[in-house]
């Protein structure tokens, strides 16, 4: 009897197997629910009608969305955020924890101690607030991407990650005539990119979802993110549980419809490009506890 | 939560940094030079690591170090246009109208409870769905299934949140569209506030149980095979080989994120609260961070705000640097 390669199910693997599959539906389907609601052709619509799949598919609301300038411009300026927010994220941690790899540097222990604490003790969300206030930051882009160049964690983790590459290219290098920035971008980046690709869709993820930020520093409608539209048009058009907002006008498209396709809309980009970067999301968090 | 553990893995080899003598400089030449001559040689040496550093420790000096500086605002009867300079000082009185309005301790429990819900019914759930995808022994279907489940920790909350309007509210939510079409009364499951704290657990379940398996499913991948021929050799039941493989092999996980966990006790999700939150579940729903936005953002209340921001910080302090200890004595590594 071979031990642990034989394929015959138990019971028990049964109702393992039954239970993970529900598991999973209970995460898959608030998505299909809300794609296929979103879909639903505007003229057959019935509020509180209970169906999972519309009487008539549309891409009236997408339509609709798409064609306000509410939402493309708040499309426009996430993306804008998200891109440059992404790079400088990743430009200055991976040079900042390279840099913090050179044990003889003084002053070294210093920075990291300081890197540490303010992991542990941050001056709260008002002094944060007033300090972009004081720069003149309220109702700028700039705040949000400013206020997250970096983070400890992955300074952290990236700068583990880098001790633990061979150092023989590296010395080779400067034998070699390299500078120490030569080093780091030709030895070190290369060498780096199983985490330049994890961080890169961390940073990104986290620039796009970033929800608070953007509600305490953009107060201007006209400049609000993806997130905080979204957050507008589904939530507080029923924040007391009592609204009747849903389709009392026939001429408008149904709000929840328009509702469910900004939520499509900005879910969409994780949706697309999660299953082909999953391995890196996971990835990346290995990476911090190669060397724990 | 596993970002804790990471650093724990990340700060674990920082610490031995940390204990290495800070020279190990190359051996000075023939003619004994000041000890400052000799730091501004290792200084020049590595001017180009100073340079990489450079942009994020400005990045760390204005936006984490400076900030501190309008903490003093705690102290202070703070107005706008006189600035920290011209306010005047009130000493402690930010604090004692804290801890003497009534509202606090509602703060307080809020706190507590969500995080104390969030231990007993959240945190078993990781650790529970890492040993059921572990027993799975088809790759495909565990890869699928684990797709799925990390899934919804890279959705935004407000992504989170408007599923769940979609799911409970009165208007378009699915619950309330089958309670309707069976000609039943509609119930409003988001303002009522009895529901509240467990509707923020299931949220936070929903979000992230699923990505909170990676850090079991590795200590659980690294346990040799050979443990589980042998305990089959004694006849051992599936259910024994979890028990007496499989959990202690991840029990030392188990007790670092659960010290963790218990470390950020003070911490509440905020946004995801701040999203739920109506005027009707207010009072289950404000969270000291809730309040510090409230008074010292939106009502202009800064002294107040700067005051409950800096005793959230001070007790979270105490309470990561316990659990710290506490870790260190449970005979793990700490985390600093």
């Amino acid at each position: 009897m071979s031990l642990l390669t034989q394929k015959r199910l138990t019971i028990g693997d049964w109702i393992n197997y039954f239970l993970l599959l529900l598991i999973a539906l209970t995460f898959l389907l608030p998505f299909l629910y809300v794609i296929s609601i979103s879909l639903s052709d505007p003229k057959t619509f019935i509020p509180l009608e209970f169906r999972l799949i519309p009487a008539k598919l549309s891409l009236a609301s997408y339509h609709y969305l798409l064609s306000t300038d509410s939402f493309l411009n708040s499309l426009k300026s996430t993306v804008f955020i998200t891109v440059v927010g992404t790079v400088l994220n990743v430009v200055i941690t991976f040079s900042m924890a390279y840099g913090l790899t050179k044990k003889t540097m003084p002053g070294r222990n210093f920075i990291l101690t300081l890197v540490v604490f303010t992991m542990v003790f941050n001056a709260g969300i008002v002094p944060n607030y007033l300090l972009v206030k004081d720069m003149g930051l309220l109702d700028s882009y700039w705040a949000l991407i400013l206020t997250a160049l970096t983070n400890a964690w992955s300074l952290i983790v990236v700068k583990s990650f880098m001790e633990s590459l061979p150092p023989e290219l590296a010395d080779a290098a400067k034998i070699d005539g390299c500078t120490d920035i030569g080093v780091f971008i030709r030895i070190i980046i290369p060498l780096s990119m199983p985490a330049v690709a994890a961080f890169t869709l961390f940073f990104a993820v986290a620039h796009w979802n970033s929800y608070f930020n953007a509600l305490i520093y953009l107060s201007d409608p006209s400049k609000w993110t993806l997130q905080l539209l979204v957050k507008t048009l589904v939530i507080d058009s029923d924040s007391t549980g009592v609204g009747q907002i849903a389709g009392t006008d026939q001429t408008a498209l149904p709000q929840e419809t328009l509702r469910m396709a900004s939520v499509v809309l900005a879910l969409l980009p994780i949706l697309v490009v999660y299953p082909f970067l999953q391995k890196y999301f996971v990835k990346g968090v290995m990476l911090g506890s190669i060397k724990g | 939560m596993i970002l804790r553990l990471l650093q724990e893995g990340g700060v674990h080899t920082l610490n031995q940094d940390f204990n290495q003598p800070m020279a190990a400089a190359p051996p000075l030449p023939r003619v004994q030079k000041g000890r400052l001559q000799h730091l501004w040689k290792q200084v020049l040496i590595h001017r180009y690591f100073y340079l990489l550093v450079l942009p994020g420790l400005l990045y760390f000096i204005l936006f984490k170090l400076v900030p501190m500086w309008g903490l003093l605002i705690a102290f202070q009867n703070y107005s706008p246009f006189q600035g920290i300079w011209g306010s005047t000082w009130i000493g402690l009185k930010n604090f004692h109208d804290l801890f003497t309005y009534a509202h606090f301790y509602n703060l307080l429990r809020n706190t507590l409870i969500i995080n104390l819900l969030n231990i007993l019914l959240y945190f078993p759930v990781p650790i529970l769905l890492a040993i059921m995808l572990n027993e799975v022994r088809h790759e495909a279907f565990k890869r699928v299934t684990q797709s799925i489940v990390y899934l919804p920790h890279f959705l935004s909350w407000v992504v989170v949140a408007g599923l769940t309007y979609f799911l409970l509210s009165t208007d378009v939510g699915v619950l309330n569209k089958i309670l309707h079409s069976f000609g039943l009364q509609q119930v409003s499951f988001l303002s009522n506030s009895k529901l509240f704290w467990l509707m923020i657990t299931l949220q936070s379940m929903w979000k992230d149980a699923g990505w909170g398996t990676i850090i079991f499913l590795a200590a659980i991948a690294g346990v040799n095979p050979s443990l589980y021929e042998s305990a089959v050799v004694d006849g051992a039941s599936r259910f024994r080989q979890i028990w007496h493989i499989t959990l202690p092999a991840i029990r030392h996980v188990i007790v670092i994120l659960l010290i963790l966990r218990v470390g950020s006790i003070m911490d509440v999700g905020f946004e995801q609260i701040l999203l739920m939150l109506n005027p009707l579940v207010m009072n289950v729903g404000e969270v000291f961070d809730v309040y510090a936005y409230t008074q010292g953002i939106l009502n202009g209340q800064i002294s107040v705000g700067v005051a409950v921001g800096l005793f959230k910080s001070v007790i979270g302090v105490l309470m990561v640097l316990g659990a710290n200890w506490l870790s260190k004595k449970a005979g793990n590594e700490g985390i600093f």
